[in-house]
């Protein structure tokens, strides 16, 4: 069992979705019903994760299957105790998005499933992957449900928007595939322990450096290429945003720990400078953009470029810390807090985007000017609603807030002119949350919109009740993934301080 | 004096013209009732031929005819493909050609003999046998483009390709003569391969023996389609029937790169410092004309032949390595763009019917509501030529790039690299045209009911998948082939 668990984890939902594929136009409830039951049966299997071990060795639960034997590719999956969050958080958002899409797909729904499905496969994949090959494949793979589904059931601008999203991001990852061709070379493996190790001069890292970097950016987003994801957001089903802002985003930050920090370490250290910069920009400036936005999801959307500011910024901070001053300790809090932002935001993005559907369900307006009032509708909605607007904004007690402070804290140590800059989003972001709430949620019900919502369904309560207990234990109680991840923080800040040239 | 170990190594050869004159043959006395029968009479005899290369495969490369012939295990799988590939088309071809009255003996005796020139050009060991078999795939590919003689289009692309295609062996020709005497500046002359071979090296008319080069890669070009020889390419494959532009479209790239490989590393291989750049330059302008062109096609058929210019770049990049992987890799590249471009066309066969051609883009509008099985297959065709991994395209793609880099030619896959990316958009715009539109009101989407069309071309597109997911087997046979 313990042998082939990651196997197992990526290849239930992929091949589980031929049979939903299968259930056909004719037999709607059936294609549901078989999705469920399969990110169900994923979820439980991926709890066998919490056995990795924080105090062994790094990398666990390893397998190995020759695979293309005359190219050296081997079909090698481990997972260290950040892959485990990712994954668990993968296996837990997949079954809250089939609940969430239940009735809402009307058109074609074993279709929407199946693709829900391979998303969820691929996904996974990515984080189990410590060959690069396989993980190139995995990361790219994904593109394509995104593709059908954005461009299948998305709104009115949903080909531009889908096609923006696939070539902006295949465009990006292009070039990460030269750069990996290249440590193929040099290296004449793909394995991701073998190319860490790899000496490289300060030239060929650079290169490399900035090969990654356009690929990762673009997935995550950084500033300035983050134009793809409003456009993709705004367009995609709430099920297709969920996972777009949840999980896929987190692949970007994912693969900037897995490949630039332990490949090029000498030029991620000299370039963080350019990274701290783009994510402050990011934190501050994407803020501001976020104030004036009058599309709920588009509001949301770049919110999360914002957030995700925060992990990139938490990620190279480390490397400005451990070089320059030599504070192994203040750096692995602030890749810790990087690593809890990456999971807080999962959640919460992921249920803010599941509440504007919720509202988009009854009125089909994301506009902020059609509502106000809602909470005279919906009471219980309010209630998460605020909740959630409450964690993206990072209150205490909520996830949101676990991620941040540990960054701010470590960038302080840092320099004082980053921590001002970030501790601004505190500001910034409560403004534009909070504003967004008392326009949608409070004061008289004044729009025709409005008057005929209904209160929620079973159904949707579930899946908000997933989300906010997700929320509140690691907002109350971040301690049990903070140790999950530690080892594995710990060995990330290591590998910067070794100079490879 | 040919002994009998002689045609013994021809015997595949040997056997398919014999069987193809059984053919015409059976044509003449059948009565028009039986007629349809020389359809699984043609795909036995292919069947057989495959079997006939595989058995009779010797282990070592052995050569026939006073090394006019050459039975190697690069000429094995080329052939195997092409013979493969050619009875897929027929398969293919069959509604289409009952639907227009076209189902006869020519079409089958055309291909079989146009496919038999593809195994003669595979197995070249001499100039002479080159030229023999090129012009044996030719001149029944003329006439299989004019099949449908009382249409518009299929004459002219015919006079076009025959023009044109005179023009290209003229300069192959050309160029084979002026080696030729430049061969025989330093000894004797010669039209043997191998020979020209060993005398490349010290030849005492070096400028000669380049010019000569120069015309022969013109001849390359032409046959593989790349840019600047591309342009008879868009109104071959808009003009032939359908099952002729997969034809020419899968079946004679093969035959292009065998004889790109034999007249180049075959003969000239110590002289790969001079024709590499060349080729490198010729992959560049394919890249990227081809996918920039390809963009604005609104007719399928030569979106698909823009589509196979930019694709036989890569097979070039390969080629430009001049390694051992790099011919490896060019021939794992150019079998992976058959099977694409034969499923694709696959697809489109499967939707015309009498009076409806199926060839705008348009065409395939929400083709996902109507027949979603089929709009799953091109998807997967499409992604694979797109070069999206896990699909067997992505991995092609990865093998040539990698063979550009191993031969310090960075420069020459980023390139390939951009060219991909422009690519991207117009692969895509086919699955947004099938999946995201809807169909036109009235559209009648008829989907033919030929269970052996439907299961071939079922296992033609998975098989990209399936070979996505594992491609070793394919590519190790590739690489003993080369002796990597």
């Amino acid at each position: 069992m313990f042998n082939h668990l990651l196997s197992l984890l990526i290849w239930l939902p992929i091949v589980g979705a031929v049979p939903v594929l299968l259930a056909g136009t004719a037999r709607p409830m059936l294609a549901r019903s078989l999705a469920l039951l399969v990110t169900v049966v994923t979820f439980v299997a991926s709890l066998w994760l919490l056995h990795y071990d924080p105090s062994g060795s790094v990398m666990q639960f390893g397998e190995t299957h020759v695979w293309i034997a005359t190219w050296g590719v081997h079909f090698t999956l481990a997972v260290d105790g950040i892959s485990v969050a990712l994954i668990l958080m993968t296996t837990f958002v997949g079954i809250l998005v089939i609940g969430g899409a239940w009735k809402v797909i009307q058109n074609r729904p074993h279709q929407y499933m199946a693709c829900m499905l391979l998303l969820e496969g691929l996904l996974i994949g990515v984080f189990c992957a410590t060959d690069a090959l396989v993980f190139y494949a995995f990361f790219e793979a994904v593109l394509i449900p995104m593709y059908i589904l954005i461009g299948m059931w998305g709104g009115p601008r949903r080909v531009y928007a889908t096609l923006k999203l696939f070539i902006y991001t295949f465009t990006g990852s292009v070039f990460m595939l030269i750069a990996l061709l290249y440590l193929y070379q040099k290296a004449h493996t793909f394995d991701l322990a073998t190319l860490a190790a790899l000496p490289l001069t300060m030239k060929e890292q650079t290169w490399l450096f900035f090969g990654f970097l356009i690929a990762f950016a673009i997935k995550v987003p950084m500033v300035p290429v983050h134009t793809w994801l409003p456009d993709a957001h705004v367009e995609a089903p709430t099920g297709g945003s969920v996972w777009l802002a949840a999980v896929m985003l987190k692949i970007g930050t994912y693969g900037m720990i897995r490949f630039i920090l332990p490949i090029t370490p000498d030029a991620g250290a000299h370039f963080a400078w350019l990274i701290i910069v783009l994510s402050l920009v990011a934190i501050v400036y994407i803020g501001y953009v976020a104030l004036v936005q009058e599309d709920m999801k588009k509001l949301v959307a770049y919110s999360s470029v914002a957030h995700m500011g925060f992990v990139t910024l938490g990620i190279f901070m480390a490397f400005m810390l451990v070089r320059e001053s030599g504070n192994v300790e203040m750096a692995s809090l602030g890749m810790q807090g990087a690593m809890v932002q990456m999971i807080s935001h999962g959640f919460v993005s992921g249920a803010m985007f599941t509440c504007i559907g919720v509202m988009y369900d009854r009125t089909h307006t994301r506009q902020i000017k059609d509502y106000g009032g809602v909470i005279n509708m919906m009471p219980w909605f309010g209630f998460f609603y605020v909740l959630f607007a409450m964690a993206n904004s990072g209150l205490p007690g909520t996830s949101g807030f676990v991620g941040e402070f540990m960054v701010i804290l470590a960038s302080f140590s840092a320099s004082p002119w980053i921590a001002l800059f970030c501790a601004f989003t505190l500001i910034i972001g409560a403004g534009y949350t909070l504003w967004l709430v008392k326009r949608v949620l409070w004061g008289p019900v004044t729009t025709e919109h409005v008057k005929h919502m209904s209160p929620l369904n079973a159904r949707e309560t579930w899946v908000l009740i997933g989300f906010a207990v997700a929320v509140l234990a690691i907002g109350v109680w971040p301690q049990p993934l903070v140790h999950l991840m530690d080892g594995s923080v710990a060995h990330l800040v290591q590998q910067l301080a070794v100079h490879k040239i | 004096m040919p002994t009998l170990n002689d045609i013994l190594i021809l015997l595949p050869e040997i056997y398919l013209v014999a069987a193809v004159c059984l053919i015409l043959l059976l044509d003449a006395f059948m009565t028009p009732e039986q007629r349809p029968q020389l359809h699984w009479i043609s795909i036995v005899v292919l069947l057989v031929a495959i079997y006939l290369v595989i058995a009779g495969q010797p282990n070592q490369t052995v050569t026939a005819f006073n090394d006019m012939f050459v039975r190697d295990r690069v000429a094995e799988i080329l052939k195997v493909f092409a013979l493969g590939m050619t009875a897929t088309v027929f398969v293919y071809a069959r509604p289409y050609l009952i639907d227009r009255k076209l189902l006869g003996g020519e079409f089958y005796t055309l291909m079989i003999f146009a496919v038999l020139g593809v195994m003669v050009l595979v197995s070249a060991g001499n100039l002479v046998t080159v030229y023999l078999g090129l012009a044996l795939l030719s001149l029944p590919s003329y006439a299989l483009v004019a099949l449908n003689r009382d249409a518009k289009l299929p004459p002219e692309a015919a006079i076009k390709y025959f023009v044109l295609s005179a023009l290209a062996a003229g300069m192959l020709l050309y160029g084979m003569s002026m080696v030729y005497g430049a061969s025989g500046m330093g000894g004797t002359p010669t039209l043997d391969l191998a020979q020209l071979h060993n005398v490349m090296s010290y030849t005492t008319a070096p400028k000669l023996l380049l010019l000569g080069l120069i015309f022969m890669l013109v001849g390359i070009g032409f046959e593989l389609g790349v840019a600047p020889f591309h342009m008879w390419l868009p109104d071959v494959y808009h003009g032939a029937p359908t099952p002729v532009t997969t034809f020419i479209g899968a079946v004679s790239k093969l035959a292009a790169f065998g004889l790109a490989w034999r007249l180049l590393e075959g003969s000239m291989g110590d002289l790969s410092r001079y024709w590499q750049p060349m080729l490198a330059a010729l992959a560049t302008a394919s890249l990227v004309i081809g996918n920039l062109v390809a963009i604005v096609q609104t007719n399928f058929k030569r979106m698909m032949a823009y589509s196979t210019i930019s694709h036989m770049g890569y097979v070039l990049l390969g080629l430009s390595a001049a390694t051992p992987e790099g011919y490896a890799a060019g021939l794992f590249y150019v079998i992976c763009y058959t099977i694409m471009a034969t499923a694709a066309f696959g697809v489109m066969l499967a939707l015309t019917r009498a009076g409806f051609e199926c060839e705008e883009i348009t065409d395939f509008k929400g083709l996902n509501q109507k027949a979603p099985w089929l709009a799953f297959l091109m998807l997967l065709t499409m992604f694979s030529l797109a070069g999206v991994p896990p699909f067997f395209g992505f991995w092609a793609k990865v093998l040539v790039l990698e063979s550009a880099i191993h031969a310090n030619m960075l420069w020459l896959a980023i390139v390939g690299i951009v060219a991909a990316f422009i690519g991207l958009y117009y692969y895509l715009y086919v699955i947004k045209v099938m999946y995201f539109d809807d169909a036109e009101e009235g559209a009648v989407v008829e989907v033919k009911s030929d269970i052996s069309l439907r299961v071939v071309l079922s296992v033609n597109a998975l098989a990209l998948l399936a070979l996505g997911l594992y491609w070793g087997p394919l590519l190790g046979w590739c690489q003993r082939a080369f002796g990597v």
